[in-house]
């Protein structure tokens, strides 16, 4: 196995989120595709510690993992608080701050 | 590449897997039913645990099975049934400046697989039977020892969270 192969695919996971966060409405598909994004982190993460042998990449992993479950749990709740105040959750609505 | 290494079944494997998370991870972005994208989106996360145990981290592959197809799915399934009105197909998913995002991530994705393809080449990873297992074991000295103080910060997050989601999503 190349190493490149591994990161292509974490590149091409990554470009495909960022999509998803810039082009979705939807919060929770936004939320969605920020998880693509942090996928797309751990396979570089796991990829660099088995080139490495070194463990310390799947600790990060592990880390990256738990932040995550923690940033969906308080999303879908801010999510589903301003889908309970606006009826929508669509994120071009959200304009209050807008300068 | 030599072609005789195509024909590792690592590397079948891999091509298999990845192919399935590509167009899972499109599939998430561009369909028009919440509740697929979701389930799109359980491919790729259980393609990433397969690719997980291909780097002999099976400790995360499992890790990522459970929390991530486990947990945080059935989240999104809730919040996706709490804030949605229909079940079905929705039309307007997308924002009205889309068009944007297409060259900024196909540049992205440009810019990223042309440095790793200059910088990595065709350097190998080390084959399977000659790479060192990870036990259980080494990873947990790893985490509870030079690890400790993120362990406790990792921990403290997650009680916040836990706290934070139900004060937020509590009616009063």
């Amino acid at each position: 196995m190349l190493t490149v192969q591994f990161l292509l695919l974490s590149a091409i996971l990554f470009a495909i989120g960022v999509y998803g966060v810039l082009a979705r409405k939807n919060a929770v598909m936004v939320l969605m595709s920020i998880e693509l994004i942090l996928n797309a982190v751990n396979l570089n993460l796991i990829a660099f510690a088995y080139r490495l042998q070194s463990i310390d990449g799947n600790t990060f992993a592990l880390y990256v993992i738990a932040i995550a479950a923690a940033e969906v749990g308080v999303g879908l709740a801010m999510v589903l608080l301003i889908f309970r105040n606006r009826r929508s959750i669509a994120l071009d609505e959200l304009s209050e701050m807008k300068g | 590449m030599v072609a005789a290494d195509l024909l590792v079944a690592q590397n079948i494997g891999f091509g298999v897997i990845a192919l399935l998370m590509i167009v899972g991870a499109l599939r998430v972005v561009t369909v028009k039913n919440v509740v697929h994208a979701a389930l799109w989106l359980v491919i790729v996360l259980s393609g990433a645990a397969a690719q997980y145990l291909l780097l002999s981290a099976e400790f995360v592959a499992v890790t990522q099975v459970l929390v991530y197809v486990g947990a945080v799915m059935v989240l999104f399934l809730f919040g996706t049934m709490l804030t949605r009105a229909k079940i079905g197909a929705e039309a307007d998913l997308d924002n009205k400046n889309w068009g944007i995002a297409v060259p900024v991530s196909l540049v992205l994705l440009g810019v990223t697989s042309w440095v790793l393809i200059d910088g990595f080449g065709d350097e190998r990873l080390p084959a399977p039977d000659e790479a060192a297992p990870v036990p259980v074991q080494v990873l947990s000295d790893d985490i509870f020892g030079p690890y400790l103080v993120p362990f406790w910060a990792i921990s403290f997050v997650l009680l916040v969270a836990i706290i934070g989601a139900i004060v937020l999503a509590r009616k009063d």
